[in-house]
This record gives C-alpha cells, structure tokens and sequence, in this order.
C-alpha cells in the first residue's frame, strides 16, 4: 500500500486533532497516525461499568469568559471556529496551596489571591505585585524567548523562600517537566493559565473536548487512522519524505507535525543524528475513588488542593515509589456544575518510573501490593485535606507511570514530556516539526495552541 | 464585474466567520480591523488563507498591510477580484 498526503500528524492527542483540523480547514490532505483505539492521548478518558473516567484533565486551565479578547482559550475557539458555549465551561469554586505552616486559596479572581498574599505575607505584597506587573507585560508565546530560570526571576520581586515555594508549587506540577524549576516563559504560561486566568472544567470532561474536535475534524475533512504506530520516520538528504506504519506500510508525505514526544519522535527518524534530546524525569500515580457522599458532604468545597507536607515543595523524581509528602488532589464535583451522582476524588503523587517498572517486572502480584499503597496513602492524604472518613468507597482505580508508558508510549512515562523542549517546533530534519507537550505551550488549552501555531508557522505559511 | 460594495460583502463574511464571537455590523470603513475586532496576527493569516480558499485570490506577505482597513481591504481587492 502507498499513499501520499501533504502532512502526517503523529498522535490523536489535543495538539494533533487541533492540527489537523486547521489544516483540513484550508484543504491540506491530512492523516492522523495514532497508535490507540481511541484519541486524546494524554488527555483521554475510558469506563469502568457505567461510570466514565477521564485521565490526565483534572481541570481545564486558561479559563477565562467569552468576551475576554486576545486570551489563549478564546484565541484557540477562533482559529478552530468553535463557539465558546459548546465548550460548556464552568468555573472552580476555589483552590487551596496547602503548605505545613500556611495555606492560600485562589480563585478566578486574581484579586482574591492578592488579598490572600497580603493578608498572609504582608511584606511581599508589593513584590507580588510588580511580579504581576512584570508577567502580564511579557510575551510568553514569542518563540525566540531565550531560557532562563524563573526561580532566578521570580526572586528579583519575591524575598520569602516559603511564598516563592506557594507560588510555584501548582505550576510546577501542572505543567513542568524540569525538576524544582522552570523556564521564565514556561513559567508565565503557567501562571497566566492558572491564576491570572483560572480553572474550569467542561461538562461531561474531557470527552466533550475530544467530541468537539472530532466533530470539527469530521466537517473539515480531516481522517484518523487507529491502531498504527509509527515505526519510521524516512528521509532523504535530510529531509522528511515518509512514514512507516506497523513496520510495514508507506505513506509518502510533504511535511509531519509529530506530538508524540521530540525523544521519542528522533527515535524513529532513519538516521543517526547528533541530536539526543533528554527523556524527562516526572512521571505521576494517581488513585481515583469514587465514594458514596460528596466531598461537599465531608467538608471540602474546595475545588483543587496542592498538598505539601514540607517547608519546601520537593517537586522531583523521588528516591522511592512515590512521594506521599504531596499531591495534587481533586474534587470534579466542586466545579460549578457536577456532572457526577456519586463522589469523585482524584489524588495525584509524583512518582519514580524507574521504580515502578522493576517492581512490574518483578511480579504483578507485588506490584498489585504496591498499588493498593498508594491508594492507602490518598486517604490519608485526604484526611490531611481536611476531609471527613465517614464513607464508602464505591469503586476505585489506581495508576502508575507504567501505566502511562504504556498508553502513550511516552519514555520514562512522562507527563509533561522531555526535559528539552523545540520551542519554534523545529528539527534538525526539514519537515519535521513537533508540536505538543514537547513543543512547550502547555496544559489542554496550550496543547491545542502549540497544535494549532505549529500548523500555521510551518505548514499553512509556507504554503501562500 | 464585482461592485466595491460586494467586495466589501465578501470580506465582512470572511471576517464574520473568523470574528465568531464579535459583531461585524457595525464595521467603520476607515478605522482599522485591529481596532475595531479582536484580532491577531493569526486571524490575518486567516483572512489572507480564506481569500485564497474561498475566492482563489492571493495575498503576498508584503502586501499584508493593504489588509489594514475595511476600505484598505476593498480598494486593493476589487481589482483582484475582477481580474
């Protein structure tokens, strides 16, 4: 079988979809290579019975309303032309930094936070606020932004170790595939996501994004093709040519955005190149109980709580299995509407990939054990949140960074991707661009973003 | 022979469908899109990619200035247009 197409999107996650769907938009021949049975990658979803499970969106960042102009979610609904009702977005009630000695809780209001950092930490609220300053008059997205640390940045506005710790805790861990720290641009997408803008979650979660997009997808003309891998990526003089599928069909092409990850996407490349980007370190467990009462009924109306049990926030690969110490733990009922009849609670830990393989590849049955660990540890999490133990567990579900190696074939079972990001999305293959976790716009409204920019700049430009 | 008002009809609903949530009726001719619309440089891009999709007109970068203004827009155009 040989084919041709103008671009190859590698993975029907939410950058590949938003790719493809702008390109068949101005009629480019497009096939979506994924390797699952079903899309959305990292941002997927599956049923247990009858109860549906969304992994990876706890909560939709960037949320802001519809008439807030030149914002990234209301940028990405105009490239894709989609309304911003059928999104049917709806706001956290609040969220909560939980530190040992202080907690502050934000909403969408970034006013709220401000008045909660001055009450708390009175002598950095100036600082804060020239930070603010400073973040809104930056152009994160602009694509020759050159690294530097933000921790370095931050400090020139922020003198409290434990405020600069608060603050980075939840942008580190909803985003960050560098250890303790961030670029200053990845930083600023971040804290423009979550607390200049905010949190919201679609009704029916994340399966309503994936419909919208398919459905998109669908009008505009663009095609999916499941359960084929890319076993080759061909070139030629270095330049892209073709793929391989399955290790045995050819599609010819023009050009290939790929999310799948820039490690794993060199890896597949025909030649040997002196261009070995690092696989990153982060990789996560998560125990999801579905409960009998609502978190609302034990106490919690908090929306998202980032736990951290120490002075400061140990956001790296832990010596042991997982790091029980903090977490990000979430509440889908408290969003402003509750799509659930029962309770639903999600504890994330940051875990060791490497740990968690050797203990699959010793025995299922103590990897089993070592599972229902980390579900035991999410209670107690939980009760350290503040929660009441009065219920019942009515079902729950628990997964591993082996686990997400396996569903999206990410190295290391990363979330957030390689340690090093093509910010412009190129490669030292011509042709060949990423797009995704590892082109570095980041979060589901970033994904969509870095699918739909890396469309633009690289095929639908060089196309007038 | 395509008149400058039906030019201007043809842009209004490129713009239209690519402003979705703006109200393009009340458009003034000679203030420019930017100020008027919430748009960027991707949406020119869009504007210049639906010309070429919808109307087989192209738009070289370097005349993507012409695109400024309702009335910009009309005048460079309308010859295109006809031609």
């Amino acid at each position: 079988m040989q084919k041709k197409v103008d671009t190859i999107i590698i993975g029907a996650g939410m950058s590949g979809l938003a790719a493809g769907i702008r390109l068949s938009m101005y009629n480019k021949k497009v096939l979506i290579i994924e390797k699952h049975t079903i899309t959305g990658g990292l941002n997927s979803y599956y049923a247990r019975g009858k109860r549906k499970f969304d992994v990876g969106l706890h909560a939709l960042t960037n949320f802001v309303g519809p008439s807030e102009r030149g914002k990234p979610f209301n940028k990405l609904l105009k490239q894709l032309r989609i309304p911003y009702e059928e999104f049917k977005i709806h706001p956290q009630n609040y969220s909560m930094i939980q530190f040992p000695e202080k907690s502050l809780k934000f909403t969408n209001e970034i006013e709220y936070f401000i008045e909660e950092i001055s009450r708390q930490f009175p002598a950095e609220i100036d600082g804060f606020m020239s930070l603010i300053n400073h973040i809104k008059n930056f152009n994160e997205v602009d694509l020759s932004n050159e690294t530097v640390m933000a921790k370095d940045v931050v400090a020139n506005f922020i003198k409290n170790k434990s405020l600069i710790e608060m603050i980075f805790c939840p942008l580190l861990i909803y985003g960050s595939a560098w250890e303790n720290d961030m670029d200053f641009s990845q930083f600023v997408i971040m804290f423009k996501s979550i607390f200049l803008e905010g949190f919201g979650r679609p009704e029916g979660g994340v399966r309503t994004i994936i419909d919208l997009l398919l459905k998109r997808l669908e009008v505009c003309g663009g095609e999916i093709q499941f359960k084929s891998e890319i076993t080759r990526i061909i070139t030629n003089n270095g330049k892209v040519t073709a793929v391989e599928i399955n290790g045995k069909d050819i599609i010819e092409c023009d050009s290939i955005l790929s999310s799948m990850g820039l490690p794993e996407t060199m890896s597949v490349v025909d030649q040997d190149l002196e261009y070995s980007p690092r696989v990153g370190n982060l990789s996560f467990t998560e125990s999801i109980l579905i409960t009998d009462k609502k978190p609302r009924d034990l106490g919690i109306d908090a929306t998202i709580i980032f736990y951290n049990n120490r002075p400061e926030y140990h956001y790296l690969k832990p010596q042991t299995l997982f790091d029980s110490e903090s977490a990000v733990v979430c509440f889908p009922n408290n969003f402003l509407h509750d799509d659930f009849d029962e309770g639903v609670l999600r504890v994330t830990n940051i875990a060791n990939f490497d740990l968690w393989n050797q203990e699959l590849l010793l025995s299922r049955e103590s990897y089993q054990e070592k599972k229902l660990d980390v579900y035991n540890q999410s209670l107690a999490i939980l009760k350290k949140c503040g929660m009441s133990s009065e219920f019942s567990v009515n079902f729950k579900d628990i997964f591993t960074p082996t686990t997400i190696k396996r569903y999206t074939n990410h190295f290391g079972g990363t979330v957030y991707g390689s340690i090093d990001k093509s910010r412009n999305g190129s490669t030292p293959i011509s042709g060949l661009y990423i797009c995704g976790t590892d082109q570095g716009f980041l979060g589901i409204v970033g994904s969509m973003l870095s699918g739909i920019s890396m469309a633009n700049l690289h095929v639908l430009q060089g196309s007038l | 022979m395509l008149s400058n008002e039906e030019v201007r009809s043809k842009v209004l609903d490129i713009i239209a469908d690519i402003a979705l949530d703006d109200d393009v009726t009340g458009i003034k001719d000679e203030v420019s899109l930017r100020d008027q619309l919430d748009l960027d440089s991707m949406d020119f891009l869009d504007i210049v990619m639906e010309l070429k999709k919808r109307h087989k007109i192209e738009v070289p970068q370097e005349d993507y200035t012409r695109l400024a203004s309702m009335q910009s827009c009309v005048e460079y155009l309308t010859p295109k247009f006809n031609a």
